[in-house]
């Protein structure tokens, strides 16, 4: 009888207990470049800043930890070689006045194949840019066709078309800085990134 | 009215690839992406979508490159929720949330955080993260294990 009782008290207890939350660690780590971005952790009223590399919030520590690349790679080293490749980026200009790409951008386009032959399952994106000339609304629709444009060509040196996306970002990623109104033709410029 | 045809016909093709928000790029071992009801055997090229849980037995990692070019990629006995993902190419404003209910998780910040800090939020059982472009990991330990 007194075993009962214990037992449901042991029951009770158990069915008490709330569950043990997880163990969390969140790490910032410098990037390729070596430049370190910034997470801000809120974890119930607690919020925790992270922007210095490896840089680390635990679940039930008040301060923020410091690791190291060791301990970064002991926790996630599988999880980091599983990271997609970086995309590549290209840049094609054009002649002026004209749909054909400069020499220099033509050696480009065999660039584009190198990478695209390193990558398991490439895909291809297409960014069209304008300078500042002209309305916005007239530079979203012309960097768009000249995307457009560049895929006509990727798809005649061999690329899938159902693997290219295109994308026009009219003025909004000025490669030079300039007023508005201002013929720039390192603006006038179509990026190909494949990742 | 040629202009109303080219505009009408652009937003076809964005409907048309809307559903897809990324892609699996690296796949090892056994995974899976639970998507509504169904059950998908994870393999390389699959699209991925806003929704999908992406889940990782004890040998499997994926690797899944995202729209605006940010990159995740998940470890063993994970599982990864793709619960908002909005991204415009042309303004590269976006949203995009996601929760790690258990396992590993690595991140490389893409463009519609520079577009817009902390546009890119990671939630685990007991945190939320504002991502502010950077690399970073995540690791939730189920202490029943």
């Amino acid at each position: 009888m007194a075993v009962l009782a214990l037992a449901a008290v042991v029951a009770l207890v158990v069915l008490l207990a709330p569950a043990k939350p997880p163990n969390e660690t969140i790490v910032v780590l410098p990037s390729a470049d070596g430049h370190v971005g910034t997470v801000v952790v809120q974890r119930g009223d607690a919020r925790q800043v992270l922007d210095r590399p490896y840089a680390a919030s635990r679940s039930g520590q008040a301060e923020v930890a410091q690791l190291s690349a060791a301990d970064v790679s002991q926790s996630f080293g599988s999880t980091l070689q599983s990271l997609p490749p970086r995309p590549a980026t290209f840049l094609l200009h054009f002649v002026i006045g004209t749909d054909e790409l400069t020499d220099e951008s033509k050696a480009e386009l065999d660039k584009v194949l190198g990478a695209l032959r390193e990558r398991p399952v490439p895909d291809v994106l297409v960014v069209g840019h304008t300078d500042t000339m002209g309305d916005r609304p007239n530079n979203d629709r012309l960097s768009a066709q000249r995307a457009e444009r560049v895929k006509g060509f990727l798809v005649d040196i061999g690329i899938a078309a159902d693997r290219i996306r295109t994308a026009g970002r009219g003025q909004r990623e000025l490669l030079v800085p300039t007023a508005d109104g201002i013929d720039e033709p390192r603006n006038r410029r179509v990026e190909i990134i494949v990742r | 009215m040629r202009g109303i045809l080219a505009v009408s016909l652009m937003g076809f093709v964005v409907a048309a690839f809307a559903a897809d928000v990324g892609e699996i790029k690296v796949v090892r071992g056994a995974a899976h992406i639970e998507r509504g009801t169904e059950r998908l055997a994870v393999r390389a090229g699959m699209p991925v979508q806003q929704a999908d849980k992406v889940v990782t037995g004890a040998d499997g990692t994926v690797g899944i490159t995202f729209a605006d070019n940010s990159l995740l990629s998940i470890g063993p006995d994970s599982a990864l929720a793709i619960d908002r993902y909005v991204f415009d190419s042309t303004t590269h404003a976006g949203q995009f949330d996601s929760t790690l209910s258990k396992g590993t998780l690595a991140v490389i910040s893409g463009k519609m955080v520079k577009q817009s800090p902390e546009a890119m939020r990671v939630r685990t059982p007991s945190s939320i993260m504002g991502v502010r472009g950077t690399e970073f990991v995540v690791k939730v330990d189920d202490p029943k294990k």
